[in-house]
């Protein structure tokens, strides 16, 4: 699977929120578009990742 | 002879060059010249845009757009004045962009914030102590007026969200994120791009405290997101946000608005 431009290996598919607690993101503070398409927000849970995908994951840190 | 404009009317010059013509108004003393002041001498050919000014003096209205208009290469202007930028969030990143964008001329500017000008705030945003109290809706838009009364200004004094923010920027081909709050920039990226298929967006990432100014850059993300910042300074206690870094990251996203308005999508 390409994360951020990055080659990365998922061995089997797995369900978006969990990847990304796995990875430490915190999904209130991110943008996520899987194979290029934004995911909403209340399908991150519902939304199923595998190793042929794209992914890129935005984060934001607070200040402005 | 040349079929020129002067100060925004179009005019059939007897004057061969722009020292002749120069010449023939002696009280003026700031001579503009196809979007650069000189004081040298060229020949007047057809389509030339000259604008003559008395050092000092406030421009006739009607002639003031012309003037500012004068200080960009011809059609770079053009295309600044037929844009359409909203701007989500009034603090310390929005106020600058909005200054920025006002100052090139452009168009048409959205001004959505639901808050009231504090004087916490004015450690870095554009606002002063006439505002204290008021909506920064209402503040920036009379500050903007002051500085260019040509651009048209729309403000909305909403808090954004999930459910109103497509509905609020739909129409702005370009939405400057400039909030405060990470989970509302999170929001804010995925509302839009969730229903809007051309929307473009400026976000802001990381520009608190006093690390090097050279950290603050713009990254390009899925496409249609631009995200200026260090990517990593949040504001915190101990850490908090600080004019200068604030400005330069405001600084970058009214320069990408620039860019996406001359159709350019490179950083």
């Amino acid at each position: 699977m390409k994360l951020n431009g990055t080659q990365i290996h998922l061995s089997k598919p797995i369900p978006l929120n969990i990847f990304l607690a796995q990875h430490g993101y915190l999904s209130e503070r991110i943008a996520v578009e899987h194979n290029g398409q934004i995911v909403p927000k209340a399908s991150y849970n519902n939304t199923t990742i595998a190793d042929e995908d794209t992914l890129e994951i935005v984060s934001f840190v607070g200040g402005g | 002879m040349a079929d020129i404009t002067i100060n925004g009317v179009h005019r059939h010059s007897s004057a061969t060059t722009l020292r002749e013509l120069s010449a023939q108004h002696p009280d003026c003393d700031v001579i503009i010249y196809n979007g650069y002041q000189t004081n040298d001498d060229y020949p007047l050919a057809d389509g030339d845009k000259i604008v003559l000014l008395q050092k000092g003096d406030l421009p006739p209205e009607n002639a003031l757009e012309t003037m500012l208009a004068a200080r960009h290469s011809p059609g770079v202007y053009e295309k600044i004045h037929a844009g359409k930028v909203a701007i989500a969030g009034l603090g310390g990143l929005g106020s600058h962009i909005a200054v920025a964008l006002t100052r090139l001329g452009v168009g048409e500017l959205l001004l959505v914030d639901y808050d009231v000008v504090e004087p916490t705030n004015l450690n870095r945003q554009h606002y002063n102590l006439t505002h204290l109290g008021t909506y920064k809706t209402d503040a920036l838009k009379e500050q903007l007026a002051q500085i260019n009364p040509y651009v048209k200004v729309l403000a909305k004094t909403v808090h954004v969200n999930a459910d109103n923010a497509y509905a609020l920027f739909q129409d702005y081909p370009i939405v400057c994120e400039a909030f405060d709050n990470p989970a509302a920039k999170a929001m804010l990226v995925s509302a839009l791009f969730e229903r809007g298929r051309d929307i473009k967006i400026i976000a802001a990432s990381g520009m608190a405290g006093y690390g090097s100014a050279n950290d603050i850059v713009t990254v390009r993300k899925m496409g249609r997101l631009y995200v200026c910042g260090d990517g990593k300074t949040e504001a915190q206690p101990l850490c908090g946000l600080m004019a200068p870094r604030v400005q330069i990251c405001a600084g970058h996203q009214a320069a990408m608005a620039l860019r996406l308005l001359l159709g350019i999508e490179e950083v």
